[in-house]
């Protein structure tokens, strides 16, 4: 495909670009990897001793592992949840006629394109304490239900702002699907949950699992969700990082739980690669 | 020493050599064809000659110039791609004015060498259109349009007709040999089908693995395949293996009547016949007997598989208007010793 | 679609309560936006536009909208820029240190923007640049940068390169090439990739919090840092007209490329 004759052409056109990526990545995540070394004093600020301090604290203090197991645990159920409801909507959309696919395609994804900002203050008015969702409990009869500022509210709208990154990659493998396949399998008597079952749902594990492992990942250091569905006492990895900088101003300690929310992404990410080079390796033959 | 020449041009791609010593000379105003199978090194061929490939050995001149090492854009060859690589963003009348733009041409020439080259591919009534509002016969043409707007001395096709569909591919065949009629262009168009390289060429180049087999008007071509691989490529060839003697070929029990020269008695070699060179008697009225297996109607001709005890014989008579004989029925075949001709079974077929 | 390839009365209900579920946020926004009352309600007997006068009443609200709008169109021409001469170093060459570069260019993708944030926090700090206007946009270059890269090399390896040798035969220079062919045949990643690249920036919130000041703060920081302390219907009228913007601007892409093909890149 490209041309042999490589020289100094393609590092000119890359240069400018790999220049500020270098410049604005790697040096500042490599600052930030040290920075988390540093030895941090209230009174005085960072000093330049180094100390595996803020990883000791952070790794055996029950008030970080707290909000680390709240995180993880939190993630883990907005992926199940996403996975129970991505999953058989993108199959319900695979097999709607036009042009309602692509108008329902579009209302489900089109969202993530709407600033996270946005779309937790819509959450926040619908289930605060005199939102819509109360006023439906009211009128049935159940009461107030304090959802806002708990974990039930951060899960429901995460699913919400994770959704789309589940129903894409799903949607994808169906797409690749030969929609004779199925019908193929009814000719030879499964029947129709048979036929989704053993014929369709194996083909799209993968689907499902690079979009598991991607809603995990962002969910885990989601920022905006937690910071405005949670209140002021229910952190999770992303905020806790917020108040360490700006609030406590404990920047080392701060860099310190950065650096293992990347390190937990990152092998997240890894292994998201392997599925996919997996599933190349397999249509490969 | 031709227009064009080549001089053992060679290609390899590592260890795999993809075109090895091909040595050409083309004639001014002379349409060749560069045929053979996928693979054969024709493309490459032509991408040298257009520059888009460098050369691993050889040399190319044109006009008595050296253009082996020149840039693809100071040549000034006029290429169809088997795409036709249009540009999708441009109207059909600024795909065909690009070249000359490149040139410097003025505007007012520009425009009236446009609408020359359209008149001539018949398209002057498109010449606002987008290619993807044009058909594949009609984005073809602008391709042909567009090359040799810029009066080209060498015109080099590559597959030209191998997007088009059945009926179209005809019909353009005679088109765009009427053009490079008119125009005088030095044509060298490569393709793999057979009946297109002997209906449009002068002369017609057969490669195989990358190498020249033979060089010659498509009739001689016909005629006289150099190999038995060009035998079967270019029409259709009956072989029948057998033994040489005196006057023919012993084989199934008969003695097969051909021409055999140079063969030593009692040689192993193999008959070579055309289809349509086989007539049909009643049985025992020709050289062998046997019994049609199968019949096909292919519209201007019937073809018959014929089964005998020399082996199965494909035989093509013209469609006469009556119908011929069945499937089952008995038959003899029969032809002249001098259209059928002996050789050694891996060997050459005639001098 | 087959008949029996329709959907069935359950399928649709759970169709219809996930789109209800997707789309509830956004449309309570809209609504409680025109409210006359001083409260998050629905209007119900009359609407008003007393919100939405109020937030261009709002010095601040206005600020960070001109600085969002700057900083978004700025990062989204550069990175267009940036992407188009590395994505055709990608497509077009093989050298040394390929792999390498390619992982450099898409690794913001894979690093929460939270960690970004506080990298370039420490780095803006060390420099003395925190409160930088054209800082903050170099920070998001490299945020967006990524999504249009993708797409101009998608766009890269669907073209047919016989065009450009086309162009060649006819006497044309590799930058006439380039600019009267190539960038033509690309336009449609370019653009959706401005435009996607555009969108990302504007609404960025994770990083930037971190690295605004007063004097750069962006819209949603904005927005983020007025939900936490006050909330009135001002922030619903807010959030419309970026719902509004944004609708725009997805129709806009939908028309150019579509919008699945590029959102399907970006999980």
């Amino acid at each position: 495909m490209s041309s042999a004759r490589a020289g100094t052409t393609p590092w000119l056109l890359a240069a400018p670009g790999a220049l500020l990526f270098t410049a604005l990545v790697l040096v500042p995540l490599v600052l930030t990897f040290v920075l988390s070394f540093h030895v941090y004093d209230t009174a005085s600020g960072v000093k330049d001793e180094t100390t595996l301090a803020h990883y000791a604290t952070i790794l055996t203090d029950s008030y970080f592992l707290n909000i680390f197991w709240r995180t993880l645990r939190l993630a883990a159920l907005t992926t199940m949840l996403c996975a129970t409801i991505g999953a058989p909507e993108a199959y319900i959309l695979s097999r709607m006629g036009e042009p309602w696919r692509s108008i329902f395609l579009l209302a489900i994804i089109g969202p993530l394109l709407v600033s996270v900002v946005v779309r937790a203050f819509g959450w926040s008015m619908l289930l605060g304490p005199t939102g819509l969702v109360n006023e439906v409990f009211r009128a049935l009869g159940l009461g107030t239900v304090k959802i806002l500022y708990t974990e039930t509210a951060i899960v429901i709208a995460l699913v919400h702002v994770m959704l789309p990154f589940m129903v894409i990659p799903v949607w994808t493998s169906l797409q690749k699907l030969d929609p004779m396949v199925e019908a193929a399998a009814w000719t030879l008597g499964a029947s129709r949950f048979t036929a989704l079952r053993r014929v369709v749902l194996p083909q799209v594990t993968t689907g499902l699992l690079s979009g598991s492992l991607v809603v995990f990942g962002l969910s885990a250091s989601a920022f905006a969700i937690p910071a405005l569905l949670g209140g002021r006492r229910l952190k999770m990895a992303a905020t806790l990082v917020y108040d360490e900088y700006m609030h406590e101003l404990n920047w080392p300690l701060g860099a310190a739980i950065a650096i293992l929310v990347l390190v937990i992404n990152l092998v997240i990410m890894l292994a998201y690669q392997r599925v996919v080079e997996a599933r190349a390796r397999r249509t490969l033959g | 020493m031709g227009f064009l020449t080549l001089d053992g041009l060679t290609k390899r791609y590592g260890e795999a050599a993809a075109v090895s010593d091909v040595s050409l000379g083309v004639a001014k105003g002379e349409f060749i064809s560069l045929l053979g199978p996928s693979g054969c090194g024709k493309t490459t061929t032509l991408q040298m000659i257009a520059g888009l490939v460098e050369p691993s050995a050889g040399r190319i001149t044109l006009d008595g110039r050296d253009i082996t090492h020149e840039k693809p854009d100071r040549r000034g060859l006029g290429i169809v791609f088997q795409s036709y690589a249009l540009f999708p963003h441009m109207t059909v009348a600024q795909n065909v004015s690009f070249g000359l733009e490149m040139r410097k041409v003025p505007r007012a020439e520009r425009d009236t060498r446009v609408k020359q080259a359209l008149a001539l591919v018949q398209l002057a009534a498109l010449a606002d259109r987008y290619p993807r509002q044009l058909s594949g016969g009609q984005r073809q043409r602008v391709a042909v349009a567009r090359a040799l707007v810029i009066d080209p001395p060498v015109l080099l096709l590559d597959e030209p007709l191998s997007n088009l569909d059945a009926k179209l591919r005809e019909e353009m065949q005679f088109e765009l040999r009427g053009i490079q009629r008119r125009v005088g262009t030095t044509t060298i168009m490569v393709t793999h089908d057979q009946s297109e390289a002997l209906s449009m060429s002068d002369r017609v180049v057969v490669m195989e693995q990358g190498r020249i087999m033979q060089v010659d008007a498509p009739y001689r071509l016909y005629e006289s395949p150099a190999t038995p691989f060009i035998s079967t490529f270019v029409g259709k060839m009956n072989r029948l293996p057998g033994v040489w003697r005196q006057g023919g070929i012993e084989a199934g029990g008969r003695l097969l009547p051909c021409d055999g020269a140079g063969l030593a008695e009692g040689a192993a070699a193999v008959l070579a016949i055309r289809p349509e060179k086989i007539g049909l008697t009643a049985p025992g009225g020709g050289v062998i007997d046997g019994c049609i297996k199968a019949r096909f109607f292919l519209g201007s001709a019937w073809f018959f598989t014929v089964e005998t005890s020399a082996g199965l014989v494909g035989v093509s008579l013209p469609n006469a208007g009556a119908e011929p004989a069945c499937e089952g029925e008995a038959v003899g075949l029969a032809w002249s010793s001098a259209s059928a001709k002996a050789g050694r079974p891996e060997g050459v077929l005639s001098a | 679609m087959s008949r029996m390839h329709r959907n069935g009365p359950i399928a649709l209900l759970f169709h219809t309560l996930v789109v209800g579920f997707v789309l509830a946020p956004l449309v309570v926004i809209c609504l409680v936006a025109f409210t006359p009352a001083n409260t998050l309600t629905l209007p119900t007997t009359q609407v008003s536009l007393r919100w939405f006068a109020a937030v261009f009443e709002h010095p601040d609200f206005v600020a960070s909208f001109l600085n969002s709008l700057w900083v978004a169109a700025i990062a989204a021409t550069i990175a267009v820029v940036l992407a188009v001469a590395a994505g055709l170093a990608l497509d077009r060459y093989d050298f040394r240190g390929r792999a390498a570069l390619n992982a450099l260019f898409l690794s913001p993708l894979m690093i929460p923007h939270l960690v970004l944030g506080v990298a370039l926090l420490r780095l803006f700090a060390l420099l003395g640049a925190t409160g930088s206007l054209v800082w903050l946009t170099a920070g998001h270059i490299v945020v967006v940068a990524p999504y249009v890269l993708r797409l101009v090399l998608a766009a890269l390896s669907g073209l047919d390169r016989s065009a450009e040798q086309a162009a060649v035969t006819l006497g044309a220079s590799s930058w006439i090439v380039f600019r009267r062919i190539t960038v033509p045949m690309i336009l449609p990643g370019i653009t959706g990739g401005w435009l996607l690249a555009f969108i990302n920036s504007f609404d960025e919130l994770t990083m930037s919090i971190f690295i605004t000041s007063p004097a750069t703060v962006t819209l949603p920081v904005r927005m983020y840092m007025y939900a936490t302390e006050s909330i009135d219907p001002m922030m619903a009228a807010v959030s419309a007209l970026m719902i509004a913007v944004t609708a725009a601007a997805m129709l806009l892409l939908d028309r150019i490329f579509g919008l699945d093909k590029i959102l399907v890149g970006q999980g």
